[in-house]
């Protein structure tokens, strides 16, 4: 899903960093809130809200149309890419 | 080690969040749905209503359905049986028993691996069908398909023809 938006947005798929967050302090450390979280250029492509705990656990995002999800919604994520690819 | 097609399931008895405890083995239902889930793996609530409405329409059809978290509550509070019993207070109640296995004991016995993650017994509580409530959480419009085929033919007195699936959701939380 990141992949093909990197690549919808003329953006390079090869320049994901992946991290594994493996325990409760690097949780605490990174401020994870749960898996997967993705960020571009250091911003969460739909940021937690104030007080969502940190921790090893599945993230739940918000779709645009209200339903819950383990992955964001695709235009979240191209919203989160745009200053990117207008770079 | 996991139950396999066939098996007797183990019985258990647990409590749940209306106060009362349950135990599998009472009662005679011409089928059981027991599944996995808690209240914060985002697989498990984007099925959490497909499951409700199932369970609605089965329950005209004596079929009995029963809910169980196994989540360590003490690293996800999300899952203790207080915040459970708020979940479903919040959504005006489940046509089904919401059961809290605190001591993993059940989950382990059965060999539930992930939210969700869903057992059809038959008449005599053995297992017919094991697996994901349909193929895809994001589309609603499945509603619980592979559910519901399975009690279909439970109730049918038949073999499920896709008696087991791949379990898709957050693995639960071990402590």
């Amino acid at each position: 899903m990141l992949r093909e938006a990197l690549e919808e947005a003329g953006l390079d798929p090869d320049s994901i960093e992946v991290r594994e967050i493996d325990t409760e302090e690097s949780a605490e450390r990174e401020e994870f809130v749960g898996s997967p979280t993705i960020r571009v250029d250091g911003r969460d492509v739909q940021p937690p809200v104030d007080g969502e705990p940190t921790g090893l656990a599945c993230r739940v995002y918000r779709r645009r149309d209200g339903r819950t999800s383990p992955l964001p919604d695709p235009e979240d994520l191209r919203d989160a890419l745009r200053p990117a690819a207008a770079r | 080690m996991p139950i396999a097609i066939g098996d007797r399931a183990p019985d258990f008895e647990l409590p749940a969040t209306d106060g009362e405890r349950h135990r599998l083995a009472s009662g005679r239902p011409p089928a059981t749905v027991i599944y996995w889930t808690c209240n914060h793996c985002p697989y498990a609530l984007a099925w959490h209503q497909r499951m409700l409405e199932a369970a609605r329409d089965y329950a005209e059809r004596g079929v009995r359905v029963l809910a169980i978290n196994s989540n360590d509550a003490e690293r996800y509070p999300a899952d203790s049986l207080e915040a459970m019993a708020e979940r479903v207070e919040s959504e005006g109640g489940w046509p089904h028993p919401y059961l809290h296995d605190q001591t993993q004991e059940v989950a382990a016995a059965w060999g539930a691996e992930r939210t969700p993650d869903v057992y059809v017994l038959d008449s005599d509580l053995r297992l017919r069908y094991r697996g994901a409530p349909d193929a895809d959480y994001d589309d609603p419009s499945q509603r619980a398909a592979w559910l519901r085929d399975a009690l279909d033919a439970v109730l049918e007195g038949r073999q499920p023809e896709r008696p087991e699936t791949e379990p898709v959701g957050c693995t639960i939380k071990w402590r």
